[in-house]
Parts: C-alpha cells; structure tokens; sequence
C-alpha cells in the first residue's frame, strides 16, 4: 500500500517542481527589490557617486540571481529527469 | 492622417484581429481541428543543446543542414572513425549506419541510455558510447567565437606594435575603449599593481570569449545560432581556468589563510576550518559556472518557448488563433531578445568581476606596518 502510494506521490513531482521555480522566484524578487531600492535611494542621496553605486547594485543583482539559478536548475532537473 | 480618422482605423484593426478566431471557426466548425502538436521537449533541447549536425532550417520536408564530421574512436580495440554526420543524422527509428565493421546511432532524446549522444551498436546488442571527439554544434560555436575575436583584436594590436605613436584610427578607439572598460573597471580595481599584466590576459580574454559567446547565440542565423555559454560543460571550463588561476598562482600569505588561518586552535586542529576553506575554494568557481549556465540557458528556454506557443496554440485552436497569437510572441520575443542583450553583458562582466576580486584575493600581500 505504501509503495502505491510513493508511486502516486512521484507522479506529482512535475507540478511540484513547477511550484518550487515560482517559489525561488519569489526569493529573487524580494532580494533584487530590496538591492534595487537601497541602490535608488543612495544615488538620490549622493549623485555624484551614482556610477559606483550602480556597478555594485549590478554586481549584488547577479549574485542574488545566481543563487536563484540554482534553485531553478534543481526545479528543472527534477520535472525533467 | 486626421485624428478622428485615425481612431476610427484603430479601432477597425483591432475588430479584424479580434474576430479571426471567429472567422476561422466558421470554416472549421465541420472537420475535425488538425491536432499537429509540437514536440515542445525535442524542439527546446534541439536548439538549445548541442548536436553532431548543424540543423538550419527545413525546405520542403527535407532538412538543411551543415553537417560537421563525426570522430570516435571505439573502446575495446576498436580504431578511429571519422564520418560525416549526415549518415547519422538522417537515420531513421531503429536503423543503425555501419562504418568500417562498426554500427552507430544516435538514441532519441526521451531515451533512456545516451539521449542524443552517439552510441556504437556492439556485436552482442549493447550499447557503448566511444571516446568521442567530434566536431560538434558548440565546438563549431566556440571557433566562430575565437576567429572573430582573433580578426577583430589582434589587427589593433599589430597596429599599436608596428607605430606607436601614430595617430590612433577610429578602430583602434574602439578597440582600445573596449579593452580598457575591462582593464580599468574590472582588473586593476581589484588586483595588485605589479600582477595585473600576469592576469589580465586571461581575464579580457575570458570577459569578450563570455560576452561574444553569449551574443552570437542570440543571432538566429548560419553561423552563429550556436548556444555556446548555455551549456554545463563550457562553462564548467571556464570556472577550472578561473579556480587553476586562483589557486596555482596563489599566494603563500592566500594558502596560509586556508589551510592554517588565525583563529583559535580548537576550530583548525581535527582540520575543520581547511576543510570548509577548501571546499570554499570549490563552491566560488561552481557559483560561476552555474550562474553563467543558467542564466543563459533560461534566456534561451524563454525565447524559445514563446516562439513554441505560436504553434502549440494553433495546433490546438486552429490557424487563425494561431496567427493572433503569433503577434502577440513576436512582441515578447523581441522584448526578451533585448533584455538577452543586457544579460549577455552583465552575465560576462560579472564572470570577469568575480574572477578578478578571486585572482586579487589570493595575490594580497599583507601590510607591513
């Protein structure tokens, strides 16, 4: 009864790993809102150093995305393999 | 045109594009809709992984394709062989070609064994992979990317040699804007003077081999649509040449902070600090891989997934949703080719950024005070 079960269970991971990717979305959504707000706020403060500013907030952007990536690798490996 | 009028047209397009559903229905009311569905997997994974023939497009039913040649050498004694991959790419369901005493094919990609990849068909049945060094889509890809980087920089370097004091031509600006944006924004902030000219060849290297790469897949069109960086085994080169640069030139200050750094004996003695250090040493270089991989893939996963649901909604709802549909994918294609672009750039600055800030961490001399 139990290995039906386990049968039936493995059957929905496709759907939950769909739902897994729009989780991590979330993640990076908040993550790079947070940057982009922290960034839009110091260059308004400071103008003049804007440019640095900005390469840093680019920089933060793709770290936080690429651990994102990651979760969305999994996600995909899993409905697919 | 008068501006009542102009409305007036606007709102007729929008009626005739809105009602062509409806026009098509009225025709197809009575047969059976065609049900042609796209095989969505085999059409992203054709595109997006690599492949033994460089398909182009399809006239008439027949493919067009550059077929690039097949070289294996069989395991088990067997000799080289070296064909071209037409023969095993227009084999169809369960035949096999035979060259020189051995039988090839290539599985489908929903199969279990070695989807896509060439297998040798043994006297007994099973199947074995070869050693396989074929001239593959992305290894076309990669030398497209090298001769153009060779024709495009070295010219302006031979310029400089030959007379430097000339007057620098409008190329040789661009050249040396492009190369001192990474030299000057990316290498020398974040490693020591006297090593910045021992990296940073590798590093404008790997910055424009990443940035050209990642455009030329974007370019749909022979010879460039290969999907070079979207792949786990170019970028997993990539991260080695960052993680040998990293380590064998390192410091003796960068192995000592590793393997016996300043903290209090009880977190260094059984080795747990070198070992999270260590394995520290290995997660920098998989975070690159993986964040230039996946970035890159999923740019091209969406591009083509939006070009698939033109066919996908008109094989389910007929022709004419389907033309409807096609505006709208034409429309979100084209935003995230664009948006591509910008991710080409930052994927390879931050390739570059990343490399650098590593180089530099493991030249650091300490302060003498």
């Amino acid at each position: 009864m139990s290995l039906s079960i386990i049968l039936e269970a493995v059957s929905y991971v496709p759907g939950l790993a769909a739902i897994a990717a729009g989780i991590a979305v979330i993640g990076a959504a908040l993550g790079i809102g947070k940057i982009g707000q922290s960034a839009m706020e110091a260059m308004a403060r400071q103008p003049e150093a804007a440019d640095g500013i900005r390469s840093g907030m680019i920089i933060a952007g793709a770290l936080v995305e690429g651990a994102t990536l990651f979760a969305i690798v999994v996600c995909l490996l899993a409905s697919l393999g | 045109m008068n501006h009542v009028l102009k409305h007036i047209v606007f709102i007729l397009l929008l009626a005739w594009i809105a009602f062509a559903p409806a026009r098509s229905y009225a025709q197809d009311t009575v047969q059976e809709p065609k049900k042609e569905s796209l095989d969505v997997k085999s059409f992203i994974f054709g595109h997006t992984g690599d492949s033994y023939c460089f398909h182009i497009t399809e006239i008439h039913e027949k493919p067009v394709c550059v077929w690039l040649p097949v070289i294996v050498k069989c395991k088990d004694g067997g000799g080289w062989h070296c064909f071209s991959s037409k023969h095993i790419c227009e084999l169809k369901e369960g035949e096999t070609f035979e060259h020189k005493g051995a039988r090839f094919y290539i599985p489908p990609i929903t199969a279990d064994k070695y989807p896509g990849k060439l297998v040798e068909v043994k006297a007994d049945g099973s199947l074995s992979r070869p050693f396989d060094i074929s001239f593959t889509k992305n290894a076309f890809g990669i030398f497209i990317v090298c001769i153009f980087l060779v024709a495009f920089f070295l010219p302006a370097a031979r310029k400089y040699k030959k007379d430097p004091l000339a007057q620098p031509t409008k190329y040789q600006g661009l050249v040396e804007w492009l190369t001192y944006m990474v030299l000057d924004g990316i290498v020398r902030p974040n490693i020591r003077k006297e090593k910045v000219n021992k990296f940073a060849p590798y590093l404008l290297t790997v910055f424009f081999f990443i940035f050209f790469a990642n455009l030329f897949g974007l370019i749909p069109f022979f010879p460039f649509g290969a999907n070079v960086t979207g792949n786990l085994s170019i970028t997993i080169v990539l991260a080695l040449m960052t993680y040998f640069f990293v380590n064998l030139f390192g410091n003796r200050h960068y192995w000592k902070d590793i393997l016996w750094p300043d903290v209090p004996v009880f977190l260094k003695a059984f080795p747990l600090m070198p070992i999270i250090e260590l394995i520290s040493t290995i997660t920098k270089p998989f975070a690159l891989m993986v964040r230039l991989f996946a970035n890159i893939l999923a740019g091209h996963i969406v591009i083509m997934v939006l070009m698939a649901l033109i066919f996908i909604i008109g094989g389910m709802y007929g022709a004419g949703m389907g033309g409807v549909m096609s505006i709208v994918s034409i429309f979100m294609t084209i935003f995230m080719t664009a948006l591509e672009l910008l991710v080409a750039y930052i994927q390879a600055y931050v390739f570059t950024m990343l490399s650098s800030i590593f180089i530099g961490m493991a030249q650091e001399e300490p302060k003498h005070e």
